[in-house]
């Protein structure tokens, strides 16, 4: 076998890595889907609006209930200093409506 | 075999015939590939996870707002938004936080009222149903060794100490969503935090239509202009934002990661080595034209960066999958103390992994490819010489 088909067993090799992983991890479907179903009721019956992934500071417990300004509550101009605030992206903010003033020809 | 089949034959030669150097490169092309596919399928899981849980939120969540911050709201404000048509009931709700010094870890507190009868799949053992129960997710049972039954002792807001028992322990599966939990009853809640009678910390809103949640939320505002709804679709754009990939700030560590890598190529790339350039002048002697030049060294570079990206890719899978994303862990548990493990499932769609392959691919095959070009078109003898 050439170097081209050296080549080409190994791409194979690796597709076939791929597809066998896929479907490994693929294939716990059935306890994902029952872990999301519990987890849909628990959010349900408690309310909870937030994952406890960053418990370090209220405004990273409860990312969608922090005050617009999270980064800077503490008070006014105070940087973040807490790592997990660094992944959040400030919000777009963007006007729905806008006023435009026309002068009227003549008028001071 | 075709003229493109017998290029690519000698690209591969050319490859091996300078193996260590090849294969360093590889390695570290790969190990950049590798990062920067463990960001994304971590967060394509997370985020996956995250709108699947939280599509069950309450649709609406109405917070006072005081100073331009949170504070606690009457109760006599649920009256008021049960009266809007469309909505099927408001719940005050009493939460908070607690601070334990002795473990450094920081618990949430909610609310319960024993009304709501129903049997929750990841509870082991009950909500609690008398007063001095308490229910808690898998992180804080360990955090204090504890199991169902046993007594839990947390120091109240006049330094009082409550004991509670652990009347059930949230299991393992739902710790995305109860790492750093602690159900109470309302009223016990109540008293540990010393919330008056008639002031509840929010409202959770639920109505009949969710087509008719923004209309319902801007309804709110303009009757109680000091409040804050936010819908349930705020929610899940949090958690779709910090999990976005494009915007996360591991990317953008990465991406200067990606940018070294570049510069790297581009150094190796475009000072050729004398070898390297000996060889082009000789193949351009023996007939080869610019395009035969430039179509072997395409070759070389898509076998190199495909090779790269193909092994980069499954090491990434392999390791968010198959070893749960631990050593990207550090990065996302950020100072939690609290910080719960889970599994994630695959979540991938073809875009992300073409974004990837252009990501990484692309800038390689340009930097290869401009400095071949620059010495294919120049003069055989010239190149030989230099």
């Amino acid at each position: 076998m050439g170097r081209l088909g050296w080549f080409a067993g190994f791409l194979f090799l690796c597709l076939a890595l791929a597809v066998a992983l896929g479907l490994d991890n693929l294939a716990d479907h059935s306890r994902y889907a029952a872990r999301v179903r519990g987890g849909q009721q628990l959010v349900r019956v408690l309310g909870l609006t937030d994952l406890s992934l960053w418990t370090e500071a209220r405004y990273t417990r409860h990312l969608s209930q922090a005050d617009n300004f999270a980064a800077f509550q503490d008070h006014p101009a105070a940087l973040d200093h807490f790592p997990a605030g660094s992944l959040v992206s400030p919000p777009r903010q963007t006007a729905t409506t806008r006023l435009t003033l026309i002068k009227k020809p003549g008028s001071p | 075999m075709t003229p493109s089949l017998k290029i690519l034959d000698y690209a591969l030669a050319s490859l091996l015939r300078r193996k260590y150097k090849h294969l360093a490169l590889l390695a570290v092309y790969t190990l950049t590939v590798a990062v920067l596919a463990s960001v994304l399928f971590m967060t394509q899981s997370l985020r996956q996870e995250a709108e699947a849980l939280l599509s069950t939120a309450p649709a609406l969540v109405v917070q006072k707002l005081v100073g331009g911050r949170h504070d606690l709201i009457a109760e006599d404000y649920a009256a008021q938004i049960r009266t809007l048509p469309g909505v099927r009931g408001v719940e005050a709700r009493i939460w908070g936080y607690y601070y334990d010094s002795l473990y450094g870890v920081n618990l949430t507190l909610l609310g319960w009222t024993s009304a709501q009868g129903e049997t929750l799949e990841l509870l082991r053992g009950q909500l609690p149903q008398q007063p001095g129960d308490c229910a808690l997710g898998a992180g804080v049972a360990q955090t204090y060794g504890v199991e169902i039954d046993d007594s839990l002792v947390l120091v109240d807001q006049r330094n009082q100490s409550r004991i509670f028992r652990v009347s059930g322990i949230f299991s393992s599966d739902s710790q995305l969503l109860t790492q750093d939990l602690l159900v109470l009853g309302n009223a016990d809640l109540r008293a540990f935090f010393e919330i008056p009678t008639g002031l509840a910390v929010d409202l959770a809103v639920q109505v009949y239509n969710p087509r008719e949640i923004a209309t319902l939320a801007a309804k709110i505002r303009q009757q109680l202009p000091a409040t804050r709804p936010i819908a349930r679709s705020e929610i899940l754009h949090s958690y779709r934002t910090v999990f976005n990939w494009r915007s996360g700030m591991i990317l953008s560590l990465l991406l200067t990661a990606l940018l070294a890598f570049a510069i790297l190529a581009w150094d190796r790339a475009s000072g050729l080595g004398a070898a390297e350039k000996h060889e082009i002048g000789i193949l351009k002697a023996l007939g080869w034209t610019t395009s035969d030049v430039l179509q072997l060294k395409f070759w070389e570079g898509l076998c190199l960066s495909l090779t790269a990206f193909i092994l980069g890719t499954l090491g990434g899978w392999i390791q968010v999958y198959q070893f749960g994303g631990g050593l990207l862990r550090p990065f996302f548990s950020g100072w939690s103390v609290l910080f719960p493990q889970f599994d994630l499932y695959p979540a991938l769609s073809f875009y992300e992994l073409a974004s990837l392959g252009a990501l990484t691919i692309f800038p390689y095959l340009v930097c290869t490819l401009v400095p071949a070009w620059k010495n294919a078109v120049s003069d055989p003898d010239a190149v030989m010489r230099s």
